[in-house]
C-alpha cells in the first residue's frame, strides 16, 4: 500500500512520457506485419488493423488519464470553470460569501475566546502541575479563603506534595502606588507576591531577572518586575530599563526585570483589572495581619490534584493562624477548614465554562443557519442550472464529474468566505481584546493562533461539505434526461424539490428560534441582574481615591472634615462622604461583631465586612438608615459607636431593635447607634453578608479614602473641578478619574452583559438569515410560478387571493418552524437554566415576544415576495413564457 | 467511448499480470498472448490495453523500457516488479476464491429456481 503510494507520488513529480505515440504506432505496425504474416495484403492488412485498434485518440486520451497528475488538471478545470460561472452569478457569489463570513468569522472569533479562557494552557511550565489551593468551603469574603502567614510557612514545612508553594498579596487596591517625581502624580497598581512566585510557576522575564529570595525580607531595598504592556506604554519597551529607577511614592524602586507578553497578572489572577508591577511581599511584614495570602502549589512529579486535596483536607486544619495570638481556646490552631487543591486553569476559568460552551452553541447553530441557507441558495441557483448539467451530462459527464464540480463551486465560494470570515474574526477578537473593563479572565491575550486556524480550515472544509454535498447530489441525483426534456422555467417544480427547500427553511426559523428564546431569557435575566436593589443607589454618585497626607490622629481627622467641607461647596455636588472601602470594590473581612457575654457555635457568626467611613456617607451612597448617622461628635473622647447592617443586627438582635444596645468589635465595646440596609458588597448576583459601619475618627485604622460625591452633575463634568479641590488640599494628590459608582456595578456584571450581549447578537444574525431564506424560498417560488400565477389570475384570481395564497404558504412554513423550535427551545432552556438569574426557563413572557417575533419577520419575509406574485400581469406572464 | 468494454478493468490487470509473469513482452505481444491462450475468446482492445498498461505501471507493479522486439523493432517492453509477482499472486488466489464460489452457486440444483 505504502509502495504503491510512493510509485504514484515519484510518477507525480515526473513528467508524463511522451513515449505514448510512439509505443501505439509499434502496436500498430506489429498487428499489421501479423497479418501480413497470415496472409493479408498489405492494404488490407493496415485497414483491418485501424479497425480492431478503433480510435488512437481515445487510447491516447484514456493512458493519459491514467496519470496520477491528470486529477490536478480536472482540478484545475473545474476551478476556472467555477470562478467563471461565479463571475457570471456575481449577486449569488457575493450574498454568498457575505453569509458564510458572518458564519465563518463568528466562529473562529468565539474559538478563540474559547481556546484562550479554557483550552489553551497558562504560560507557565508544566501548567497541569500547578495547583490553586483554597478552603472546601469559602465564607466571608477574600479573608475566608486566603492564609496568613504562619499558615504559608506550616504548609511548606508539613506538606508532602509540592515541589513549591507560592503566593500573592489578595488585598492590593488598585492604583495603590503613586508615580511621583515628574510633575502631577499618578497612579500604577502593584501586586505583592512571594520572592519565589515566578520561579514556582515557571516563568521567566522578557528581560532582567527574577526576585531573589532575599528581596522578600522586611527591610530590603525595593525592586520590582514590570508587566509588559506597563513596559511598552510608559517605557516605550526601554530595552535598557533594568537596573534603573522610578520614584514611587517618593521612594525609589528599582525595576529588576520585565514579565514576558504571555503572562499578565491582572489578566491571569483578578480579570478586569490592570497590574502594572510586581513587588516581593515580605511575609514577616504581613506576619499580624491575618489571612492575606492566597496559596499557588507546583505539585510534585506524580503527584495529583485529587492526591495533594485528600492530603490538604486533613493538613489544612493543622495549621496556625498566628503563634503569637490565641483564639480563645489558647492557641490559633484550627482556625482553617480543609483545603482543597484545584488545577490553576480550573480555577481561573472553570466557572466560565458553560458559559463559553453556550456562546459556542449558539454560534455552531449560526453556522448551521449559514450552511442550510446556502444550501437553500444553491439548490434554487442549481433548479435554474438544470439545463447546463443535463447537457452536460449527455455530452459524456459521469455523475461524480459533476458533483465535484458543484462541490469545488462551493469549495471556492467557502474559501472566499473564510478568508473574509477570518479577517471580520480578526476584527472581533481585537475588539474584544481591549475591552479591558470585562472580568473575563486572560480576555488581553485574545487573539487567532494556530490551533484557531486550524479550526477555521476544519470547520471551512465541514461547511463546503455541508452545504455543497445535498444540492450536488439533488442535482444530479434526478433523471438528468428528462430533465432535458422538459426542465425549464415554464414548468413547476417537482414536489421533492420542494419539499426539500421547506425543510431547510423550516429547520432555519427553529433554529432561529432557540437562538431567540435562549438570547432573550439571557438578556431578561441581565435586565433583572441590573434591577438588583443593591442597598445603595449607584446612580447619580461618583468616587474618587484620596491621597492621603503624612498626618496621624486629630490632625489626620481635620483634613478630612476639611476636604468634605470644600468639596461639598463645589457647585452641583449635593453630598459627599468618605469610606475606606466601597462595595463591589475591594474585598476585606473582619471578625465579626458579637453580644458580651454570648457563646456563639463555630460557624453562627460570620466575617464581616467593615466600612470605616465619615458622617455623611451613607447617605451619599443613598442608603437606608434608622438610627442616627454617624457625627463629627463621635470621636476618640466620646463613646465607641457602630452601625450594624440588617443582617448582622437581625443575627445578633433576634427579638428586638439592635439599636441603643452594647456589641463586642475587635475587642471594644461600641454601641450600636444605627441600622443600615443590606448592601451587595461583592457581587450584584450574591446575597449579602454581614456589613459594619465604623466611625473614621474614632482610631479604627481606615486604609486608604475613597471619597463619594452624589451629584447630578455627570462625573466627566465634575471630575475636574473635584481634583483640583483635592490637589488645592493635597498637591500629592495624584491624577486620578472620578469614576461613577454604576461603573463598580458594570464591572461586576460584565461577564455576564458581555455573554448576553454576544448570545442576543447571534440571534439578530441568526433572524436575519432566517429571515433571508424564507424571503430567498418564498421569492424563487414565486419566480418559479410566474406563469401558473399567470393562469390563476387569468381564470379569475383576484390579486388578493394570491397575496394571502403565498402569505399563507410563508406563515405554514414559518408556523411549523415555530413549533418545532419551540420544543427545541424548551430542552435548551432547560439545559442553561443555571446561567439565568430570577428567570424561570419557561418564562412565558420570552417565548411569546419570540413568537409574535418570528411571525412579524417572516410576514414581511414573505410578504415582498407575495406583493410582487400579486403585480404579476397574466398577459406579460402567459406570452413571456 | 467507455472504457474497458470487453473485459472487466481488474480482470484485465490479472490477465496483463498473468502474461508477464513469463517474462517481459510490449503492449501487442500481451494482447495477441491473452487473446492466443484464451483461444480466441478474451478479444483485448487497445484502448483498454494501454490505459491498463499504464495504471498498472503507475502502481508499480509493472516497469517499463525500451528495447528490440523479435523481428528488430524498437518497442516498449513491459515487466513484473517484485510487487507485481506479490500481487498477481494474491490476485489469483482471490479469482480462484470468487470463481469456485460462483460455480458453486450456479451448480446448485435446478429445485432451487423454482
Amino acid at each position: 500500500m505504502i509502495h504503491e503510494l510512493l510509485t504514484r507520488l515519484g510518477f507525480l513529480m515526473r513528467r508524463r512520457p511522451n513515449d505514448l505515440d510512439e509505443e501505439l504506432r509499434a502496436h500498430m505496425e506489429h498487428s499489421i506485419e501479423s497479418k501480413i504474416a497470415s496472409g493479408m495484403s498489405p492494404e488490407e492488412a493496415r485497414r483491418q488493423a485501424g479497425i480492431e485498434f478503433g480510435s488512437m485518440q481515445a487510447a491516447r486520451e484514456q493512458s493519459a488519464e491514467q496519470h496520477p497528475r491528470m486529477g490536478f488538471g480536472i482540478l484545475g478545470q473545474d476551478l476556472r470553470f467555477g470562478l467563471r460561472s461565479l463571475k457570471r452569478d456575481r449577486g449569488f457569489a457575493i450574498v454568498a460569501i457575505l453569509i458564510l463570513a458572518l458564519g465563518i468569522g463568528g466562529n473562529i472569533a468565539v474559538f478563540s475566546l474559547v481556546n484562550t479562557i479554557l483550552l489553551r494552557p497558562l504560560p507557565f511550565k508544566d501548567p497541569q502541575q500547578v495547583v490553586w489551593l483554597e478552603p472546601a468551603e469559602k465564607a466571608g469574603g477574600l479573608s475566608g479563603s486566603t492564609y496568613s502567614s504562619d499558615a504559608y510557612d506550616d504548609l511548606i514545612a508539613m506538606n508532602r506534595s509540592y515541589s513549591g508553594v507560592t503566593g500573592y498579596f489578595a488585598f492590593s487596591a488598585p492604583n495603590n502606588m503613586k508615580l511621583t517625581g515628574n510633575g502631577i502624580p499618578s497612579t500604577i497598581t502593584g501586586i505583592g507576591v512571594l520572592p519565589n512566585f515566578l520561579d514556582v510557576l515557571g516563568i521567566k522575564p522578557e528581560l532582567g531577572r527574577n526576585f531573589l529570595p532575599n528581596e522578600g525580607a522586611m527591610n530590603a531595598p525595593a525592586v520590582a518586575l514590570l508587566s509588559h504592556a506597563f513596559w511598552k506604554t510608559h517605557f516605550n519597551g526601554d530595552p535598557n530599563i533594568v537596573g534603573k529607577a522610578i520614584s514611587v511614592d517618593d521612594k525609589p524602586l528599582t525595576i529588576v526585570g520585565v514579565l514576558p507578553q504571555a503572562f499578565d497578572f491582572g489578566a491571569t489572577f483578578s480579570p478586569g483589572t490592570r497590574v502594572d508591577v510586581l513587588s516581593p511581599f515580605s511575609l514577616e511584614m504581613g506576619r499580624d495581619w491575618g489571612n492575606i495570602i492566597t496559596f499557588i502549589g507546583r505539585l510534585k512529579p506524580g503527584v495529583t490534584p485529587q492526591q495533594a486535596s485528600t492530603e490538604a483536607a486533613t493538613l489544612f486544619p493543622r495549621f496556625y493562624n498566628n503563634k503569637k495570638y490565641s483564639n480563645g481556646n489558647g492557641l490559633s490552631r484550627g482556625d482553617y477548614g480543609p483545603g482543597v487543591a484545584t488545577p490553576i486553569k480550573e480555577h481561573v476559568a472553570g466557572q466560565l465554562r458553560r458559559s463559553l460552551y453556550v456562546l459556542w452553541a449558539a454560534v455552531g447553530m449560526i453556522l448551521l443557519i449559514v450552511c442550510v441557507n446556502l444550501s437553500n441558495l444553491l439548490l434554487g441557483r442549481a433548479a435554474t442550472r438544470s439545463k447546463e448539467f443535463s447537457v452536460r451530462f449527455a455530452l459524456g459527464a459521469s455523475r461524480s464529474r459533476l458533483i465535484r464540480q458543484l462541490l469545488t463551486e462551493s469549495a471556492l465560494l467557502s474559501f472566499f468566505g473564510t478568508l473574509l470570515g477570518i479577517g471580520l474574526a480578526e476584527v472581533i477578537v481585537q475588539w474584544l481584546a481591549h475591552q479591558g473593563s470585562v472580568a473575563l479572565p486572560l480576555l488581553s491575550e485574545l487573539r487567532i493562533d494556530t490551533t484557531s486556524l486550524l479550526w477555521t480550515v476544519l470547520l471551512a472544509f465541514a461547511t463546503t461539505l455541508l452545504f455543497g454535498v445535498m444540492p450536488s447530489l439533488r442535482i444530479t441525483g434526478g433523471d438528468l434526461q428528462s430533465q432535458l426534456k422538459d426542465s425549464g422555467p415554464g414548468t413547476s417544480e417537482g414536489r421533492s424539490h420542494e419539499r426539500l427547500r421547506n425543510t431547510l427553511v423550516i429547520s432555519e426559523i427553529a433554529l432561529a428560534c432557540v437562538l431567540i428564546v435562549s438570547a432573550g431569557l439571557l438578556l431578561r435575566s441581565f435586565l433583572r441582574v441590573m434591577d438588583v436593589d443593591l442597598g445603595y443607589q449607584p446612580t447619580q454618585a461618583a468616587s474618587i481615591s484620596v491621597d492621603l497626607p503624612m498626618s496621624r490622629g486629630e490632625a489626620r481627622y481635620a483634613f478630612y472634615r476639611n476636604l468634605l467641607h470644600e468639596v461639598s461647596t463645589i457647585p452641583g455636588v449635593q453630598s459627599v462622604g468618605i469610606s475606606d472601602n466601597l462595595p463591589l470594590a475591594r474585598n476585606r473581612t473582619w471578625g465579626p461583631p458579637r453580644i458580651k457575654g454570648v457563646d456563639y457555635q463555630r460557624g453562627q457568626l460570620q466575617p464581616t465586612f467593615v466600612y470605616v467611613v465619615t458622617p455623611g456617607y451613607l447617605t451619599t451612597m443613598g442608603m437606608h438608615l434608622r438610627g442616627r448617622d454617624i457625627s463629627w461628635n463621635d470621636n476618640t473622647n466620646s463613646e465607641n459607636v457602630i452601625i450594624l447592617n440588617e443582617k448582622a443586627a437581625h443575627f445578633l438582635f433576634p427579638h428586638g431593635d439592635a439599636i441603643d444596645h452594647k456589641v463586642m468589635q475587635s475587642g471594644k465595646e461600641v454601641r450600636v447607634i444605627g441600622v443600615v440596609s443590606n448592601i451587595h458588597e461583592t457581587d450584584v448576583e450574591a446575597s449579602s453578608a454581614w456589613q459594619i459601619y465604623l466611625p473614621i475618627t474614632q482610631g479604627w485604622g481606615e486604609n486608604g479614602a475613597e471619597l463619594v460625591v452624589r451629584s447630578t452633575l455627570p462625573a466627566s463634568t465634575l471630575g475636574p473641578t473635584v481634583l483640583q479641590t483635592l490637589r488645592k488640599l493635597n498637591p500629592g494628590q495624584p491624577a486620578m478619574q472620578l469614576r461613577p459608582l454604576q461603573e463598580f456595578v458594570d464591572h461586576s456584571t460584565s461577564p455576564r452583559r458581555f455573554f448576553a450581549v454576544l448570545v442576543a447578537a447571534f440571534a439578530g444574525t441568526g433572524l436575519l438569515l432566517a429571515c433571508l431564506g424564507i424571503y430567498g424560498v418564498i421569492s424563487y417560488s414565486v419566480t418559479r410560478k410566474t406563469q401558473e400565477i399567470g393562469i390563476r389570475m387569468a381564470l379569475g384570481a383576484s390579486r388578493d387571493v394570491v397575496l394571502r395564497n403565498i402569505i399563507g404558504r410563508t406563515l405554514q412554513l414559518t408556523a411549523v418552524g415555530i413549533v418545532v423550535g419551540a420544543i427545541a427551545s424548551f430542552v435548551v432552556a432547560q439545559s442553561i437554566s443555571a446561567m439565568l438569574y430570577g428567570t424561570q426557563p419557561t418564562d412565558p413572557a420570552t417565548f411569546s415576544a419570540t413568537l409574535v417575533l418570528l411571525l412579524v419577520v417572516a410576514l414581511l419575509a414573505g410578504y415582498l415576495p407575495a406583493r410582487r406574485a400579486s403585480r404579476i400581469d397574466p398577459m406579460a406572464a402567459l406570452r413571456t413564457q | 467511448m467507455a472504457p474497458s468494454t470487453d473485459l472487466l478493468q481488474g480482470t484485465l490487470d490479472v490477465l496483463i499480470l498473468k502474461t508477464l509473469a513469463h517474462g517481459e513482452m510490449h503492449g501487442w505481444g500481451i494482447a495477441s498472448r491473452i487473446q492466443q491462450v484464451s483461444a480466441d475468446v478474451l478479444q483485448v482492445g487497445q484502448g483498454s490495453l494501454y490505459p491498463a498498461l499504464h495504471r498498472l505501471e503507475y502502481k508499480g507493479w509493472i516497469a517499463s523500457s525500451w528495447g528490440a522486439s523479435d523481428n528488430n523493432r524498437k518497442a516498449k517492453f513491459y515487466a513484473l516488479t517484485p510487487v507485481g509477482r506479490k500481487q498477481l499472486r494474491s490476485e489469483i488466489d482471490q479469482w480462484e476464491r470468487l470463481s469456485a464460489a460462483i460455480s458453486l452457486v450456479l451448480a446448485a440444483p435446478k429445485e432451487d429456481f423454482a
